[in-house]
């Protein structure tokens, strides 16, 4: 079967000549929910935004459900590859709720009936039916990062891409969002510095860092091993017993 | 924050005022507003008569007259300037109690009171009736450049965003000992303002990214075709077109 994600050799330098990725590989199965574990500075947005077509690589080649990141078809691949980004602020930017899920959709070129069936389903998917008409603004962080999740949930894509979806989030908030990422049928990239959010949520993770993948496996594995969490710059929370993990 | 409130001027409610198409407010607004500025300012009734029919309008919107007279606190600092005017014209003077002021400067000053106060009123009264974001689809159906509207629209988005950053700037300010009395101690204000720019700058390029990365392409997609029908315009028309028959009538009877 084609892997959701594949992505070959990836090497990227930012016009300034500051490399940032340096022959990244990995392909992510349909179905899977994968974190991107890694510190700041790994080369993780980076990479997510190659996976969409922002950035171009300057060396290998990013292929999504089969079809590579191209110029010619950057709008397909754009549909595919559904990227929630950090701020939710940053992702809504319409008067309303519902218009800010209409865009992405309405930009797919989707109007009328069909356009409100997409909106409506993407809303309810995150709970969020009910605020539809409010202006994000108005709306408490939690909710408007679940609406952003909402935003590009309407463009159904093929992968969904979660930059630090925990960020900023109060408990309660973070464990709604949990439910609803569980609750998904959507390949998932979760990209996050959160390792117990990536463990409950995520049973495989890639680790990040200098700009290459340094690990790949289980995710509970992974934590499992101090050794090679402290050299990538990765830290479980106070508290956390990584024997504890092994049993998971 | 998760107050229901859409916009501070905005006054939720169900009146025929509020369910025009915003278009039509903005058009008929605007007209009035023409009509009523090319009134010859000697036609005192016909001032009355603009102001007994925005009063009617309020009305119908049921927008309370006290809070309508409060949002016309806004026009104060242009009325100072009007207030000035019988003092330091030229020309013809007469006593007013007692004061010398300048006949011309007193027709300039009323002329600038009446005129002003009766356009800040309609607008106020379309702010009250139209939420911010019909307001822009309004004038995208009145052909306004998409590009402006869309600048409009983000303006309207994110000067909460960038008012909260400011706040936050401050109080990280004051919470460092910084007690601005003076302004040679403006020093550290103009820094946040210069580190605030950048932020919106890069927030800017943060928003066009998300946006790139939903399919935008240049353009806007059109959601819904708001279109008003001709019974609306006519309805929303009524107030300009009065407006212009009395505009017509005060110079045909001017002396």
């Amino acid at each position: 079967m084609t892997p959701a994600l594949e992505v070959e050799g990836v090497a990227f330098a930012y016009p300034d000549g500051h490399q940032a990725l340096f022959g990244v590989s990995f392909a992510i199965q349909r179905g899977e929910r994968v974190a991107l574990l890694g510190p700041n500075g790994a080369g993780k947005t980076t990479l997510v935004l190659q996976c969409n077509g922002v950035l171009m690589p300057g060396a290998g080649r990013v292929v999504v459900t089969g079809l590579p990141v191209a110029t010619e078809h950057l709008k397909e691949i754009r549909r595919r590859v559904g990227i929630v980004f950090q701020d939710p602020d940053d992702q809504l930017f319409m008067p309303t709720v519902a218009e800010d899920v209409a865009f992405g959709p309405a930009n797919l070129g989707l109007r009328g009936a069909e356009l409100e069936t997409r909106v409506k389903a993407a809303l309810a998917a995150v709970g969020m039916e009910e605020h539809a008409g409010r202006p994000p603004h108005h709306l408490s962080f939690g909710q408007r990062r679940r609406v952003a999740v909402a935003t590009v949930l309407a463009m159904e894509p093929d992968i969904l891409i979660l930059d630090e979806p925990s960020s900023n989030l109060d408990p309660a908030s973070r464990r709604e969002l949990a439910e609803i990422v569980t609750g998904l049928d959507v390949t998932i990239l979760m990209v996050t510095h959160d390792l117990p959010y990536a463990l409950q949520l995520c049973p495989r993770a890639l680790v990040m860092n200098g700009g290459a993948i340094t690990a790949d496996g289980p995710t509970a594995e992974l934590l499992a091993n101090a050794e090679r969490l402290a050299a990538n710059r990765l830290e479980l929370p106070f508290g956390f017993d990584p024997a504890a993990l092994r049993a998971h | 924050m998760g107050a229901g409130h859409a916009h501070p001027l905005y006054l939720p409610g169900t009146s025929p005022l509020h369910r025009a198409p915003p278009q039509c407010k903005i058009a008929a607004s605007l007209l009035f507003v023409l009509a009523v500025v090319a009134t010859p300012r000697e036609a005192f009734w016909a001032f009355g008569l603009y102001a007994v029919a925005l009063a009617g309008v309020a009305t119908v919107g049921r927008v309370p007259l006290t809070l309508l007279a409060r949002r016309l606190v806004i026009e104060l600092p242009f009325l100072l300037f009007a207030v000035f005017l019988p003092f330091v014209g030229q020309g013809e003077r007469v006593e007013v109690l007692g004061v010398p002021m300048a006949v011309g400067g007193l027709w300039g000053a009323w002329n600038i009171v009446a005129k002003g106060t009766l356009g800040v009123a309609a607008s106020a009264i379309v702010a009250a009736t139209t939420p911010v974001a019909e307001l822009l689809r309004g004038l995208e159906r009145l052909r306004l450049p998409k590009l402006l509207v869309t600048i409009a629209g983000f303006m309207v988005r994110y000067a909460d965003v960038i008012a909260d950053e400011v706040r936050r700037m401050r109080i990280a300010r004051i919470s460092r000992g910084h007690d601005p009395r003076w302004i040679w101690q403006a020093r550290a204000v103009a820094a946040s303002a210069g580190t605030l720019f950048i932020r919106s700058y890069e927030r800017g390029e943060r928003v066009y990214l998300a946006m790139v990365s939903r399919g935008y392409a240049g353009a806007m997609p059109v959601l819904e075709d708001l279109g008003a029908t001709r019974a609306q315009w006519l309805a929303a028309l009524c107030l300009p077109a009065m407006a212009a028959l009395v505009a017509a009538t005060a110079w045909g009877v001017r002396p």
